[in-house]
């Protein structure tokens, strides 16, 4: 235990130290194999422990990502109308809600290989798009396409598309529809009895 | 038992829908412009979803419990090798000559020397396997995507790509199979396959919906998107004028930066009808 905590408190102070000088593409390079390793050796998360997948999500790769700017995103035009005490409420929720969804889909990993893509940035762009497969032998390759932004704390990401299929805008209409029937409050209320639903049991295998 | 009905009506069937479909939207009314006709397809969706729970599901499950994986990607590559010729002709009509060459050779190499198909050997040469049909073939030419419609079995599709997958299965190889019984295992079985490639993120799916069908519907209309421009839509619109001013969590609004907030809100809004009543010849899914 002690050990766990000192291995995630080396990795934030590298995180600090480093995190803000990497080019954004060597970025996600790094944090995508460091997880993938992991994920490779740990016989619990490919059975489907969720909780296990969730905290590897939270400490490698949370702190690479702006949930503020990505739950503007999802919730768009009515982002303005909330109040700041409720935006604080929707980017908790809606940073739950991802981390749930995203540690369910790596218990889907098998075998498949990364291939990142060159990329094409500016001096002084503080926007990019890093561009990437998932290569596995049989099947077409799966695109998962990283923007990212400058800020003082480095480069964070703020928008994942899979597949051509965004896992921020997707939920636009979907948010708008509830902001339109119960408004804000209404739509932090799902969040929350989603939020709240148990976590799905092991990989139903 | 599924593959009978399925493709003996599919094609009279998809006819029947979109009349059916047209008459629907006539006096559908709903809040989502996107979406007119949303009560049908929801109660569509639901019969697909008891359906796919029924039988389909249960089938994809003992199919991938039996079979080993090598087999599996055998049967997946004779599949993809036989859309080869299909995806390039469409990539010619869309004017990409190179790529239709790249997936004539991953046709001609994998027909060969793949053993018809079973290994996909063009893919390790680097002749990459591209994703084309003729509803993409459609947008790129300029054709607008019209209303959301969810089929039956085949789930969703706009009214552009629904015309599409109609020409898409009269060019299908499989549905040319005159032996009757050949043909229903080989459609079947290809669904199966399909299907049962799914399951493994089909639990992520589950997790990051608030309403299942809006999430499938609008993750659907992106990846067309996507799909159409080969993986690189331009941005659109709102995406930009949404955010980019948004007040970050935290920080109070004071009264001026209140007002000017709202200023901008009603430009962007004007600016974003403006743009929206122009014709936009460079994306043809709006």
């Amino acid at each position: 235990m002690r050990f766990f905590a000192a291995l995630v408190c080396a990795f934030l102070a590298f995180g600090n130290a480093f995190a803000e000088d990497l080019p954004p593409d060597v970025l996600i390079k790094n944090v995508s194999n460091e997880v993938l390793t992991i994920v490779r050796q740990d016989k619990d998360i490919q059975a489907g422990n969720t909780k296990k997948a969730m905290e590897l999500i939270d400490t490698k790769v949370l702190p690479h990502f702006n949930f503020t700017r990505m739950t503007a995103l999802a919730v768009g035009r009515d982002w303005r109308s909330a109040t700041p005490e409720q935006q604080k409420l929707l980017v908790s929720e809606f940073r739950t809600l991802l981390v749930r969804t995203y540690s369910n889909a790596l218990s889907a990993y098998r075998d498949q290989t990364l291939e990142f893509k060159p990329l094409r940035m500016g001096a002084g762009d503080t926007d990019v798009l890093v561009r990437s497969e998932v290569r596995q032998p049989g099947s077409k390759p799966v695109s998962i396409d990283y923007s990212l932004e400058k800020g003082p704390n480095g480069w964070k990401v703020y928008d994942v598309v899979v597949a051509g299929v965004s896992l921020v805008t997707t939920y636009r209409e979907t948010f708008a529809a509830e902001v339109r029937t119960s408004g804000i409050d209404g739509l932090i209320k799902s969040l929350q009895a989603k939020n709240q639903a148990p976590l799905p049991a092991k990989a139903a295998k | 038992m599924l593959s009978l009905p399925l493709s003996t009506c599919l094609r009279s069937r998809s006819a029947a829908l979109l009349a059916a479909c047209a008459l629907l939207s006539a006096c559908a009314s709903t809040a989502n412009p996107r979406d007119p006709l949303e009560s049908y397809n929801r109660a569509m969706f639901g019969f697909n979803e008891d359906v796919d729970k029924a039988i389909i599901r249960p089938v994809a499950k003992g199919y991938e419990a039996v079979t080993p994986q090598v087999m599996r990607t055998g049967v997946a590559n004779v599949f993809s090798n036989i859309g080869d010729v299909w995806i390039s002709l469409n990539n010619l009509l869309q004017g990409k000559p190179l790529d239709a060459a790249s997936d004539m050779g991953r046709f001609l190499v994998n027909s060969t020397l793949g053993v018809c198909g079973v290994i996909d050997w063009a893919s390790d040469w680097g002749l990459e396997k591209h994703d084309e049909d003729f509803g993409q073939t459609l947008g790129r030419w300029g054709v607008g995507a019209g209303p959301f419609v969810v089929l039956p079995i085949m789930g969703p599709r706009t009214f552009r790509d629904a015309v599409g997958w109609g020409v898409d299965m009269m060019a299908d190889p499989v549905y040319e199979i005159q032996h009757v019984p050949t043909r229903n295992s080989a459609a079947a079985l290809r669904l199966v396959e399909n299907r049962a490639e799914l399951l493994p993120v089909e639990k992520a799916l589950e997790e990051a919906a608030l309403d299942k069908y809006a999430y499938v519907r609008d993750a659907y209309l992106q990846r067309r998107r996507s799909l159409i421009y080969d993986g690189r839509p331009p941005r659109e619109l709102d995406d930009e004028s949404a955010i980019d001013s948004a007040p970050v969590a935290g920080i109070p609004l004071d009264a001026e930066s209140a007002v000017s907030q709202l200023v901008m809100l009603r430009v962007n809004e004007q600016m974003a009808e403006t743009q929206s009543a122009l014709p936009k010849p460079s994306d043809p899914t709006e």
